[in-house]
């Protein structure tokens, strides 16, 4: 079954038309038992970073999503839903994430004045991908592919090796996709970038992570 | 410079996509379904739906309109005409629009930005601002798609709209709304350099070369236009390699 989380902190109807579009028989719901049951879990999720973890904690879905990490179970974060897969953030003060992914979701850097490439923050519009060569669900992109961005954060992952996509930003490169095993998070909304957001969840529903130790069944 | 935003407006009447001349003298120019497809399918990046009578009656036709489009579009759809409350903005974004447009309720009560700030994120209100040249200097907010004065001055609202928690600014000239003699660059250079949230120009584009200079020379972000493509004047593909062929980077 796949599970779109509905945790009260999303507009889930584009997410839903575009799963539909690309075939995708999926439920939704924001109960921790469906949650448990769930074997691919779509994590949208809009707004600021210390609500919508609040949202997970009210509906008591924090533990069932670790759990469901934890099993190998694949999960997309899209936007705030990818944002909360890292260990905090730092929007409206210091809060603690899901940490499947070890890292800080920060503020995006203000542009510097004059600089022709300035971007506004929100950072709101198109943006050019640099894919990773062979990040799980986004290697095929082609390089330069441009998905569609609304944020004034970025899950900035500790370790180089989980981030799967960059953007520049304002003289930087800023990571906008990141992944470890079979968890990956996407800032942008892949739902709202045309035909290239759709071939994402494509390949996120065919997604087949490989074996690993945390993804072996836990003994009784 | 980053790709600015290439946007579709269509002015829904009834089951029409009408389009006028200063917001006035509206002319019927197809139907809201086959363009906006159509427009999606030539890589437009945005699509905006203005509703022109803001009734209830004709609000629940528009957010049928959206929910339509929302099944086979997938880029970014902005609602506005009517939005009066948070209610409203949920019902909105239930349909399927990703953001609304706010004009005269915020005009008339601009706490009503805040309130959608708070409840649903400064992300989904775009301020939509009718601003006609006043003879002594300066511009005035219309309200009621251009029917109306307010008597507010553009710069100082478009800075508290923001202080409130807008997300991003269009900002249509009624002067050169539909006339295609090229947007009121004065104007978008002055909401420009106001604010720091982005800025869409609207109103007045007849040609690539408007649509060059408001986003090189004036540095916005985004524009909409509506008479460039409703009239094959410059279509979506022609107008994205002009883009290309002036430097400025475009989504294929």
């Amino acid at each position: 079954m796949i599970l779109v989380l509905d945790y009260g902190r999303g507009n889930l109807f584009s997410l839903g038309e575009a799963l539909r579009h690309v075939g995708a028989d999926f439920e939704v719901s924001g109960d921790p038992a469906r949650v448990a049951a769930a074997e691919r879990i779509v994590f949208p999720g809009v707004g600021a970073f210390g609500d919508a973890m609040e949202g997970l904690r009210q509906r008591g879905l924090v533990g069932p999503l670790k759990e469901a990490a934890a099993r190998g179970v694949p999960i997309l974060g899209i936007c705030v839903g990818c944002q909360l897969l890292l260990s905090r953030g730092e929007e409206f003060g210091a809060h603690e994430g899901l940490d499947l992914i070890p890292g800080t979701v920060a503020r995006l850097p203000a542009p510097q004045p004059g600089d022709p490439e300035a971007i506004r923050i929100p950072n709101v519009g198109w943006r050019r991908l640099a894919v990773r060569p062979g990040a799980p669900v986004l290697g095929d992109l082609p390089d330069g592919v441009m998905m569609y961005f609304v944020h004034s954060y970025a899950p900035m992952a500790d370790d180089p090796a989980h981030v799967a996509a960059t953007i520049a930003v304002n003289g930087r490169e800023i990571p906008v996709a990141v992944h470890r095993q079979n968890i990956v998070g996407v800032q942008f909304h892949p739902e709202k970038s045309g035909p290239a957001g759709l071939h994402l969840l494509r390949r996120f529903l065919a997604f087949a992570p490989a074996a690993t130790e945390a993804s072996r069944p836990a003994r009784p | 410079m980053p790709a600015p935003r290439i946007i579709a407006r269509l002015d829904i009447k009834g089951p029409n996509v009408i389009k006028g001349i200063h917001l006035e003298g509206l002319r019927v120019v197809g139907k809201p379904g086959e363009m906006a497809r159509r427009y999606y399918d030539q890589g437009v990046d945005e699509i905006i739906y203005m509703d022109t009578v803001a009734s209830l009656y004709r609000r629940n036709n528009i957010l049928g309109v959206v929910s339509e489009a929302a099944r086979e579009i997938f880029v970014p759809m902005t609602v506005g005409g009517g939005i009066r409350s948070v209610d409203d903005v949920v019902a909105a974004l239930r349909a399927g629009a990703d953001k609304v447009a706010l004009n005269t309720a915020a005009i008339a009560r601009p706490q009503l930005i805040r309130e959608i700030a708070e409840a649903l994120g400064s992300q989904c209100i775009v301020l939509s601002v009718e601003a006609k040249r006043r003879p002594g200097g300066g511009w005035e907010a219309l309200t009621d798609n251009g029917r109306e004065h307010s008597g507010r001055d553009v710069i100082e609202w478009v800075t508290e709209a923001e202080a409130l928690g807008a997300g991003e600014i269009m900002i249509t000239s009624v002067d050169m709304e539909g006339t295609r003699k090229g947007f009121d660059h004065e104007l978008l250079r002055a909401v420009r350099d106001r604010v720091s949230i982005p800025v869409i120009g609207c109103g007045g584009a007849g040609s690539a070369e408007d649509v060059i200079a408001a986003v090189r020379d004036d540095g916005l972000d985004a524009v909409a236009c509506a008479s460039l493509f409703h009239y094959g004047l410059c279509p979506l593909p022609d107008l994205k390699d002009r883009l290309a062929a002036a430097g400025i980077e475009v989504r294929r």
